[in-house]
């Protein structure tokens, strides 16, 4: 649904900072996409491509099949109308009632006051504010003017949705049910998302992919389950916490488990024991559940004579074991 | 001292200041507004960035208002002559004191302008808003009530501007505060024309805060 091609951003000014230096993404339709990275790797600068806010320096952005970069500016606005985009601090205007900012693209495009009347009447309904229409922004909670930010985005029957750190100024709750209500959105709509964050929980919550973004490139992408299951990937270290380093006991061996899919529903530590006679202590633990699966890691003291057996064993059992050295 | 003859003649002396003040505000929005949004687009960072022509506009703006008043009031006399066909009276004196209020207004709605948060301009170019929608519906309604306020300064240096206007033959509270009050030592009518002038001042303030007040959601 969005090609981004070897996308390159310059900002020019007296440094020239190269805030994106060739990205490629593919957000597949239907998708909810998240794009990861610190302050400062270049999310907002490449989500601000994807509509041309911000014009690539080269490079092209395909959405729905059209190349952006090559329209004329009247085409180009044409297409951002069948772009939704939500943002971190709203934008909503403070001089329209909710209603009101609700039929602002509505009225951009053209629709007769009645036919976005009824419109604006069934967003409302769609993201829970029917009974807010004639309150203004400044009378709204965060997580109320999220709500109708969506209800506004997606008034034009966009396929793409386009979110730019949309949960960051509200509160882990707030946030909880305004990613849920973008995942319903998404699978009732079929809508496409791109969206990004600095919040790991935001990607753990919704996303079906991820890339993540480091000094304007990308350093790893693919389906969040996937990544999650390989231990070494970025967005596994990075949701696993780091253990502290144990000083082991003589004799003993301190390892880092991390069980992922069906190993994570046996009873190892029970078989190391009765197998191999070994006494594991567990020093430090997490466990995480994204989407439907559940990921854990321990970080384990493991005592005894078959400890190389023990190991061994545990990759056998598809535990992936990371000894301390 | 004849009150019979100076009632009506305060009546109207305040008439005329209040023609003068009115048409003359009339054509500074007229002018002024929409001078103060080419000001804003046309900036460096704007919407529609022309450099050179930001700097002339600038320098005109800057120019208009390094003027004072009375030197600019007889400096474009021929203008006022061709204009309106007369130097002397309201009418003329309606020339001056727009032009010297339009680059004032321009320059406070540029600053009105400017306050509207970048981030509302930014989602209306996402939903495929063009430059003259995002000027109608979203720059001038969010910045409607500092507008107003700016609008009601505007009229009060205008106030002040015609007493001044007034005193070359301009008519109205001014003129007469210089032909009573000064030439004639009538110390009374120049108490009683202050005393309107600063009802104006106020009315004009207290307006403005109220509607101002009224159109802010904020
Ligand atoms: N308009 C601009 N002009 C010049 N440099 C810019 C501009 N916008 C961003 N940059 C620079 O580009 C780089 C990437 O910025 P960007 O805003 O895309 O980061 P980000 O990942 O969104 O960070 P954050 O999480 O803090 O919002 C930064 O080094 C920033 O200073
Ligand atoms: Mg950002």
């Amino acid at each position: 649904m969005i090609d981004i091609q070897n996308v390159h951003k310059v900002y020019n000014g007296p440094n020239g900072v190269a805030a994106l230096k060739g990205v490629h993404l593919h957000i597949p339709a239907g998708s909810i996409f998240g794009v990861l990275g610190q302050s400062g790797a270049g999310k907002s600068t490449l989500i601000r491509c994807v509509n041309l806010l911000e014009r690539p320096t080269s490079g092209s952005i395909i959405v729905d099949g059209q190349d952006l970069t090559q329209l004329s500016p009247a085409q180009l606005r044409a297409a951002r109308q069948r772009i939704g985009m939500i943002f971190q601090h709203f934008n909503l205007l403070n001089s329209r009632t909710v209603a009101q900012n609700v039929a602002f693209p509505l009225e951009i495009i053209g629709y007769k006051p009645a036919a976005r009347r009824a419109r604006v009447a069934e967003l409302l309904d769609l993201v829970g504010l029917s009974d807010k229409a004639e309150a203004y922004p400044s009378q709204l909670s965060g997580g109320q003017k999220q709500r109708v930010g969506i209800a506004r985005a997606l008034a034009a029957e966009p396929k793409v949705l386009l979110s730019d750190e949309a949960t960051s100024a509200l509160d882990p709750q707030t946030t909880r049910s305004i990613l849920e209500l973008l995942r319903s959105l998404n699978e009732r709509l079929g809508l496409t998302i791109l969206l990004i964050t600095h919040e790991m929980s935001v990607v753990r919550q919704i996303c079906d992919r991820v890339a993540i973004l480091e000094h304007g490139e990308v350093v790893e992408q693919g389906k969040v389950s996937e990544l999650l299951a390989q231990a070494n990937s970025r967005l596994a270290q990075a949701i696993f916490p780091k253990f502290d380093a144990y000083s082991a006991r003589p004799g003993a061996v301190v390892a880092t488990l991390t069980f992922t899919g069906s190993s994570a529903e046996q009873p190892v530590l029970s078989q190391l024991a009765r197998q191999f006679m070994i006494d594991a202590n567990v020093l430090a633990g997490n466990i995480e559940s994204i989407g439907n699966q559940r990921i854990g890691q321990l970080q384990v003291e493991l005592m005894g004579d078959q400890i190389e057996q023990a190991i061994s064993y545990l990759r056998g059992q598809g535990v992936r074991v990371e000894v301390q050295a | 001292m004849n009150w019979a003859q100076l009632g009506p003649q305060i009546w109207k002396a305040s008439v005329d200041t209040i023609y003068m003040v009115g048409v003359s505000t009339f054509f500074t929005l007229l002018l002024g507004l929409p001078l103060g949004i080419l000001l804003i687009i046309t900036d460096r960072d704007g919407l529609v960035p022309i450099p050179w022509l930001n700097a002339i506009l600038g320098f005109i703006v800057n120019l208009g208002r390094s003027l004072p008043f009375v030197i600019l009031l007889i400096a474009i006399l021929p203008f006022t002559r061709l204009l309106v066909g007369t130097t002397i009276g309201s009418k003329a004196a309606i020339v001056p004191l727009a032009v010297s209020a339009i680059p004032f207004f321009a320059r406070i709605s540029e600053t009105s302008l400017r306050e509207v948060d970048k981030g509302l301009i930014e989602a209306a170019q996402a939903m495929g808003c063009n430059l003259w929608q995002i000027i109608i519906k979203v720059l001038l309604p969010e910045s409607l009530p500092s507008l107003v306020l700016g609008t009601a300064i505007t009229i009060i240096s205008l106030i002040g501007y015609s007493a001044m206007a007034g005193t070359i033959g301009g008519g109205g509270l001014g003129d007469l505060a210089i032909r009573y009050g000064y030439q004639r030592f009538q110390t009374e009518v120049m108490i009683i024309t202050v005393v309107l002038l600063i009802v104006m001042v106020q009315l004009v303030q207290w307006l403005g805060n109220l509607l101002a007040r009224a159109l802010s959601h904020r």
